[in-house]
């Protein structure tokens, strides 16, 4: 890590409120009770602001400041977690003591010498906000509402949000672990309301990442997203009933790679492997998806809405292949999880915010490609449907059972592309989803940037990718049954 | 390991002084109209999983949000601190977006009029003297009773006990203020089932604004044990249309649809399948949606709602037909109407109807799906296109054949709330959205 980041860091976090290192290494013996394994301190400044439009007006804007330390010592299994809502010595000392409730009070530990990291970093570390002066912004979100209107008179409503948002954190832990981390955030929203005879459908399109505003609105992409929430709104205008049973399905590329985020990625987060909770549980080494599947977390992408530095443990990013042709190799942790399994942190320690205790999450999670050109893969179905846009998705890691939603999505009939169909869930068994998977295109693309996962009430960004891939057999959950 | 929590009462004065300086501030600052919500949230949540502590959690949240106009312009910034300084800058950046966002005809406080004067206390505030190793102990009674009750429960996600207190503050340049302290406990636990073909899992939980209201934590481990066990080895069903049968805990979800669809929001932006359906049936015409928003100690009680505009009891859906609209005074204005006091969503709100015993729904839905959980996000708001996940159970000829899994549920939204048969007699009453059972006479099962 480059140094001049943890000064900065100090510089913002610390010295305002005038915490010395002293200080802290007091706070982190005092967590240290004889069975603690790890006592840290997560602190955090996070400024987000975001202006949106409706009615062809920018109507509305707002900003906010968030800052806080999140306290936390693990003792095996166990976690005591407290945070301070301001940077300062008092409540950070009784957030200390909330923390170490948890743990067999006794002397304060000895600390080991910290470690600085050296990692390099993702993104830049520039203030996204003040990339762009605030009248730009406003002209970016007028420029997308007059392209997607001019697009077809049948757009009837035009919503765009332009948010961007500037993080800073400092990781402190007993383990030596010093690391900090800048991260700048950014999206762009379309969604459009289109009505012809009476019916209205909606399409909408976004993009972003780790970069600043003016990567994002630059070039032609405000006007592509306009487009491409049109062109999406127009196509299920016509959208025929969904079909109801089990079918041939094909997977566009990108977006969709939301099937594994749920079918798979979650069921492989540490936490749930460590409790024998999930579907995947104690299967490492063992055939859990067709061998066309190598299936890989990656934090590590340039400028991904997923990727990050460091974890929220301080942790460096990898990328860690989850399924490699088929067999499972292996989990993602964070610290706790990774020390009761005996294997090592693959850099999937995340929390929403310091007031927030860490667990393992996805960061980019995808699908590498294989041999197969799209073309081919439509080609190969009889009757099916090729579905290219999806809304969310949902799993029960346990019985392994998921669902994802497609918004956009075709009958395929003699392998050809056909008349679209209304969205529809498709619900299917992980494992089994995963082994028949029969071809796997040579088009990986990542998603554009908006997704968002929850777990345990927690939200983190993360992304999403995968080439064209056909399942042959998942449950398609239309109307029609005909 | 014991923490008492603090007591909000001491601090609902200082929250409200700290309303009235961030108002003044804003005055001082040019603002023509200004609104602010403090907040102060204060609690803390224990887990324990296979007999052993896992978590202690302490939360305390405090924050301001504030809205400033300039004529018809807005702008709103939000922080969690409240030093003088903050309060300054926070002002400030409102104010900042303010010079750059456009004149909206529609923008700006509720009329004054419409101020909340019948501020009475709604009974909300009960604090837990538990501390932390009391609600430890709590949390392993119900887990244990719920790895005691079957064999086949060999694993478990684990016990909680959360208690919260709350203090709201909202207060606007019309010269309104009005606070209120609420309290929410809770009891949940998350069971593990395994049998041959695989595993499952299930929960249950209780809550509550009291904590003697609380389910005994026995009962609650229970339940949960229950509900997971009957879960092990579903099948799936055959693909076809069936009547089905929505659990309380999944019908809500139902009625969640249907008040989105009538809300301002979706409305003024077409963004609704029920658009101008003020007056006009949209469902069954026995089915009835209203809210009672001053209920002593309910979960979703409120004098005023989230921009001081008294609340009142009323219906929205009476008989089957739309009765009122959920309006903000901005979606009010948008649709030329007055606000209907929803500023923030519905207060309590019970559905209610035709109702046939619980015990005797199984055999009013005689050969059937009966849904117990539900799963995704599919559901489109514009077209009231539906289709989600579903596991539950296969019922034939009013008995309960096996649990099914791993099939979707598809209808509209339109022709689901027309075809509610009836209702069971078992209202949940956990949230702010209170459904018993509900009998939908036709939907299509995605299967095998």
């Amino acid at each position: 890590m480059d140094n001049n980041l943890i000064d900065q860091a100090r510089n913002q976090l610390l010295s305002p409120a005038g915490i010395e290192q002293s200080d802290v290494d007091h706070l982190i013996g005092r967590l240290m009770g004889s069975d603690v394994d790890l006592g840290e301190l997560f602190f955090q400044h996070q400024r987000h602001e975001s202006w949106s439009l409706e009615d062809g007006i920018v109507k509305d804007g707002a900003f906010s400041v968030d800052k806080g330390v999140g306290v936390r010592a693990v003792a095996g299994e166990k976690t005591g977690f407290a945070y301070a809502e301001d940077i300062m010595l008092p409540s950070l000392t009784a957030a200390t003591e909330a923390a170490r409730s948890i743990t067999r009070q006794g002397q304060s530990g000895r600390l080991p010498t910290p470690f600085r990291l050296d990692v390099p970093a993702r993104y830049g570390a520039d203030d996204p906000i003040s990339s762009l002066d605030d009248a730009a912004k406003v002209a970016i979100l007028n420029q997308v509402d007059a392209e997607a209107r001019a697009q077809d008179p049948r757009v009837k409503e035009v919503n765009v949000r332009l948010a961007a948002s500037h993080e800073s954190v400092l990781v402190i832990a007993s383990d030596g672990t010093l690391a900090a981390d800048v991260r700048p955030l950014v999206r762009l929203d379309v969604s459009v309301i289109v009505e012809e005879n009476g019916r209205r459908e909606r399409g909408s399109a976004g993009a972003g990442g780790r970069y600043d505003l003016q990567r994002l609105t630059g070039g032609d992409q405000p006007g592509a997203l306009a487009r491409e929430a049109v062109r999406t709104a127009l196509v299920n205008l016509s959208a025929e009933d969904a079909p109801a049973g089990p079918m041939t399905v094909v997977l566009g590329p990108g977006w969709p790679g939301v099937l594994l985020h749920e079918a798979v990625g979650h069921g492989l987060e540490g936490d749930f492997n460590r409790k024998g909770a999930s579907a995947f549980s104690n299967r490492v080494g063992e055939q859990v998806a067709s061998s066309l599947c190598t299936v890989v977390d990656d934090g590590t992408l340039d400028g991904r809405r997923g990727s990050l530095t460091i974890d929220d443990e301080g942790t460096q990013t990898q990328a860690t292949v989850l399924i490699e042709e088929g067999i499972l190799r292996g989990y993602m942790q964070d610290k706790q999880n990774a020390r009761l399994m005996g294997v090592s942190a693959t850099g999937n320690g995340r929390r929403q915010s310091y007031a927030h205790a860490p667990m393992p999450r996805m960061t980019n999670t995808f699908m590498r490609p294989g041999n197969h050109d799209p073309e081919e893969i439509i080609a190969s179905v009889d009757d099916g449907i090729y579905a290219v846009n999806f809304g969310g998705g949902q799993v029960d890691i346990t019985s392994g059972r998921f669902v994802f939603s497609a918004t956009e999505a075709y009958r395929i009939h003699r392998g050809r592309i056909g008349a679209p169909i209304r969205g529809a869930t498709l619900i299917g068994n992980g494992p089994e989803v995963m082994t028949r998977i029969s071809m796997v295109g040579n088009d990986l693309e990542l998603d554009r940037g908006v997704g968002v996962c929850g777990k345990d009430g927690q939200s983190v960004p993360v992304g999403v990718g995968q080439p064209s891939l056909k399942i042959d057999e998942v449950v398609v959950g239309g109307t029609s049954t005909g | 390991m014991t923490n008492q929590l603090p007591d909000l009462r001491t601090g609902e004065q200082r929250l409200r002084g700290l309303v009235g300086d961030i108002l003044t501030e804003a005055k001082k600052q040019g603002a023509d109209a200004a609104e602010v919500s403090v907040s102060e949230d204060v609690g803390f949540g224990v887990t324990v999983r296979m007999r052993e502590l896992e978590s202690v959690e302490f939360n305390h949240d405090r924050g301001f949000g504030i809205t400033v106009y300039f004529g018809q312009r807005k702008g709103s910034a939000s922080t969690s601190d409240s030093s003088t300084e903050a309060i300054r800058e926070t002002v400030r950046a409102a104010a900042n977006i303010a010079r750059h966002t456009q004149e909206d005809p529609a923008a700006g406080l509720a009329d004054a009029d419409r101020m909340a004067t019948d501020l009475r206390d709604l009974d909300l505030y009960h604090p837990w003297s538990v501390d932390a190793d009391e609600a430890r102990e709590l949390a392993l009674t119900c887990e244990d009773a719920g790895l005691e009750h079957d064999p086949r429960i060999r694993n478990s996600d684990g016990a909680s006990v959360s208690t919260q207190q709350s203090c709201r503050v909202y207060g606007n340049s019309h010269g309104f203020i009005g606070s209120y302290l609420g309290s929410r406990h809770s009891l949940s636990c998350v069971l593990i089932a395994t049998d041959d073909a695989g595993m499952q899992r299930d929960y249950w939980y209780s809550t509550s604004r009291v904590p003697g209201r609380l389910e005994a934590a026995k009962a609650v481990g229970l339940e949960a044990a229950r509900r997971t066990v009957a879960r092990l080895s579903p099948r799936r069903v055959r693909t076809g249309t069936f009547p089905v049968l929505f659990s309380a805990q999944t019908a809500g979800g139902i009625a969640g649809h249907l008040l989105g669809a009538i809300s301002g929001g979706a409305l003024y932006r077409k963004a609704s399948f029920l658009l101008d359906s003020l007056g006009e049936k949209v469902a069954a015409d026995h089915l009835t949606l209203a809210e009672d928003p001053h209920l002593l100690q309910g979960l979703g009680s409120a004098t005023f709602d989230g921009e001081g505009v008294a609340t009142t009891p009323k219906a929205f859906i009476d008989r089957g037909v739309v009765s009122s609209y959920l309006l903000s005074s901005y979606s009010a204005r948008k649709l030329g109407m007055a606000t209907t006091g929803n500023a923030g969503g519905v207060y309590n709100l019970t559905v209610s109807g035709r109702t046939v015993p619980a015990s005797g729904l199984l055999s009013e839905l005689g050969t059937g799906l009966l849904v117990t959980d539900l799963m995704g996000q599919g559901v489109n708001a514009v077209t009231g296109d539906y289709s989600r996940g579903a596991a539950g159970f296969w019922v034939e000829n009013g008995e309960i054949a096996h649990p099914v899994d791993e099939i979707t549920i598809a209808s509209n939204l339109k022709d689901m709330l027309n075809r509610v048969v009836c209702l069971g007699d078992d209202l949940d009453t956990r949230g702010n959205i209170r459904s018993p059972s509900m009998l939908i006479e036709q939907m299509t099962l995605a299967g095998s």
